[in-house]
């Protein structure tokens, strides 16, 4: 019990994730910055802005619905907080684990884009509705290619929990490069749902000032950017656990100085990323997941279906 | 059930107050889905009333307030409303003087049309973009403040000549300067044509057609990208540029991609001439005495600015403060031309449509106008009456008059200072 709740809140439950959530964003803006030609931000900022924006006056509009709209934020932050428990950090396996988590793991990260939407749509301001619906319609887009690719390398691990998926992973250190694609698909994916650019479309600054937290302030905004920190350790650390399983048999200081470096390679591809291009269209951005992101999540997915048949055990 | 199509249209209101936008102005846009049905403008929130002010001043007076009618283009519009004074005047200016104005109106262009660049990449969410066009524009403007002492507004025009000369250390500070920005720009170029995300935002949107440019009367780039060559620059050449040898940059796509494509070209048209200018520069004097009191007489003034034809219209009466002033601005001839091109656009390309014209709202602004929703409060009870009564003017000395009133209903009262001042004068 007492190592449940010490799992829960410190570790790697909600105090780590905060932790490195702050760090995670502050490699992200300084990266972004130093690639853009700018100094960018001390290392404190990221604190220093959830400090400023808990202590400001909370304003609720008054047309929204006020416990949803209070409720959508904590929501987000513990759907993604949770999903951390059943991801292998330290070795090969993880907090919690059981056959089929990384199903629910999947859809946990999911939550928080219901969450975002729901909080945007009963503000109730025209901004925050078309981002709330950009932010769903962009979510049919890059899930599924997202899905797959995870799945195809389950698949070829021949076990539905991530712990299983990180063992086998690093027993068949070979496997690993059977699923580059599926890395690469999935890390554009990532993009998609921290909502980072080219996919920014749902809160895209100069169409519909910050889409669903148009109106968000304050504490809940304050939750709100934690929770796409938490989000971008959570699935960071998911496709470094899927993709990148390596050093897991260091002793345990390594293993989870290996995890950090792997995380903040993610981070880092993340910010390189979204420093190379233009904001996509909604249409554009959808017509990119499914011309190009799903047929190749699909290679994967038989690529791997033909090796398990071919390959010997 | 409801039947999707029984959904009315969206309406998104895009200002006064919006990321988007760099000054006041109002888009009201009709969306169904992410589709744009209808679109209206409406100006108005900056109005400052220059032209009425420059009646009040004499010219010199008047020629700084000109030049601060625009933020970006500020050189533009003093240069053409001197140019307008000298005309009546009769004061020929000195070829030296011509050029140093020249090489002044080029700098502004590529000052402007960097920040363009970097804006438009903003408005795509091309972030990178504007850090390093406003990063490299930095350039030119601290070669701006050696030459004339200010970044932005130069005030180095005067009426029949220019204020300041510039030295042959100066001249190789701007050829140093100029390479470092041609490289630069050529990147841009590189990247224009081969960066697939922007290409993928630019091409195809806010088609304006050369038709519909001609009948919109567009200018600058926005009517060079739609096939029209119009410069002012080569079709009725003023200060210097009748010496000077450069292409009319124009292509034929008529859409945002085109105009930036015309922006990039102009500026490797630019760096050319300020080459050509230091090269050719004439010696002699830069500045004729002139007196203050200017003769009778009109005149029109053409003058091309970065964003397109500024035209200024100066009257005279013989005394030292100008009769009439009336500045049209290129975004004026510009605006009308937006609602087309946001025609079955989607949201999306509405930032990038409306920033393609480089808008410049105060500089277009003017007048305020005054709308009757019936919920004016009653202090401005006579205005509303004016509102209702469909009268959209107000004669000058009534305005005048009820502003004094009103600041007198508010304790602050003038009429003591105002005798004491014309007693001294």
């Amino acid at each position: 019990m007492l190592k449940a709740l010490f799992h829960i809140l410190i570790f790697p439950g909600l105090l780590f994730l905060f932790i490195f959530g702050f760090f995670a964003e502050y490699v992200d803006r300084k990266l972004y910055a130093r690639f853009q030609n700018r100094i960018g931000p001390p290392w404190f900022q990221p604190l220093a802005d959830f400090i400023k924006l808990i202590s400001k006056q909370e304003i609720i509009p008054e047309e929204a619905d006020s416990n949803v709209f209070k409720l959508m934020p904590l929501l987000a932050l513990a759907a993604s907080s949770v999903a951390i428990l059943y991801i292998p950090i330290l070795g090969e396996r993880s907090v919690f684990s059981f056959n089929g988590d990384v199903i629910v793991v999947l859809y946990l990260l999911t939550v928080p884009t219901f969450a975002y939407f729901l909080g945007g749509w009963y503000s109730r301001s025209v901004y925050s509705m078309i981002g709330a619906v950009r932010s769903l319609t962009q979510l049919f887009a890059y899930e599924v290619p997202l899905f797959l690719c995870i799945l195809a390398s389950a698949m070829l691990a021949d076990t539905w929990s991530l712990s299983g998926i990180a063992a086998f992973y690093n027993q068949h250190i070979g496997y690993w490069f059977c699923n580059i694609i599926g890395f690469v698909v999935a890390l554009i994916c990532l993009l998609g749902k921290l909502e980072k650019v080219p996919f920014d479309i749902p809160e895209a600054e100069t169409e519909i000032v910050a889409g669903s937290f148009t109106e968000y302030n304050a504490r809940l905004l304050a939750f709100i950017r934690m929770s796409f920190n938490v989000e971008m350790v959570v699935g960071a650390s998911l496709l470094a656990a899927v993709f990148l399983p390596f050093g897991l048999n260091l002793p345990p200081a390594a293993v989870f100085l290996c995890y950090l470096i792997q995380v903040l390679i993610i981070i880092a591809a993340i910010s390189f990323l979204r420093t190379l291009f233009a904001r996509l269209r909604l249409d554009q951005m959808i017509n990119f997941c499914w011309k190009y992101l799903a047929p190749l999540a699909f290679l994967q997915v038989l690529f791997n279906l033909t090796l398990k048949v071919v390959l010997p055990r | 059930m409801h039947d999707l199509h029984d959904f009315e249209d969206v309406k998104i209101p895009i200002g006064p107050q919006h990321p988007a936008l760099k000054e006041p102005e109002s888009f009201l846009i009709s969306l169904r889905g992410e589709k744009i049905t209808a679109s209206s403008v409406r100006l108005g929130y900056n109005h400052r009333g220059i032209e009425k002010a420059c009646e009040e001043r004499t010219y010199t007076q008047g020629l700084y307030l000109i030049e601060r009618i625009c933020g970006i283009c500020s050189h533009s519009h003093s240069t053409c409303f001197v140019q307008a004074v000298e005309e009546i005047a009769g004061i020929e200016v000195t070829a030296r003087a011509k050029y140093l104005r020249t090489l002044i109106g080029e700098l502004e262009r590529i000052h402007s049309h960097l920040l363009w660049l970097g804006v438009a990449g903003h408005e795509i969410g091309f972030d990178t973009l504007l850090m390093y066009t406003w990063r490299d524009r930095e350039v030119v403007m601290d070669l701006l403040a050696t030459l004339t002492g200010n970044r932005v507004n130069y005030g180095i025009n005067t009426v029949g000549g220019v204020r300041r000369d510039i030295s042959s250390k100066q001249k190789e500070e701007v050829l140093k300067a100029i390479d470092i920005l041609e490289e630069r720009t050529k990147y841009y170029i590189d990247l224009a044509k081969g960066e697939t995300t922007l290409i993928k935002r630019l091409q195809g949107v806010g088609v304006l057609s050369h038709e519909d440019a001609e009948k919109l009367d567009a200018v600058g780039p926005t009517a060079r990208a739609s096939g029209i060559e119009r410069d002012v620059r080569k079709d009725d050449p003023y200060a210097a540029y009748g010496e000077l040898d450069f292409k009319v940059i124009s292509v034929n796509s008529c859409d945002v991609y085109g105009r930036t494509l015309v922006r990039l070209g102009e500026l490797m048209e630019s760096f050319s001439l300020v080459r050509q200018i230091i090269r050719k520069i004439p010696d002699g004097p830069i500045l004729i005495k002139s007196s203050r009191k200017i003769p009778a007489g009109e005149a029109v003034s053409r003058y091309e600015a970065p964003r397109g034809e500024d035209l200024h219209y100066v009257r005279a009466n013989g005394t030292e403060k100008p009769d009439r002033v009336k500045v049209r601005a290129p975004t004026l001839a510009n605006i009308q031309s937006v609602s087309k091109m946001l025609e079955d656009r989607y949201l999306a390309d509405m930032p990038i449509v409306i920033a393609a014209i480089d808008p410049c709202f105060s500089c277009t602004d003017r007048l305020v106008a005054i709308h009757s929703h019936g919920d004016i409060p009653r202090a401005n009870k006579e205005l509303r009456g004016y509102a209702l009564a469909g009268k959209n003017t107000i004669v000058w000395e009534t305005l005048r008059l009820k502003g004094i009133e009103w600041y007198k209903n508010r304790g602050i009262d003038f009429t003591s200072l105002n005798e004491k001042l014309t007693k001294l004068l």
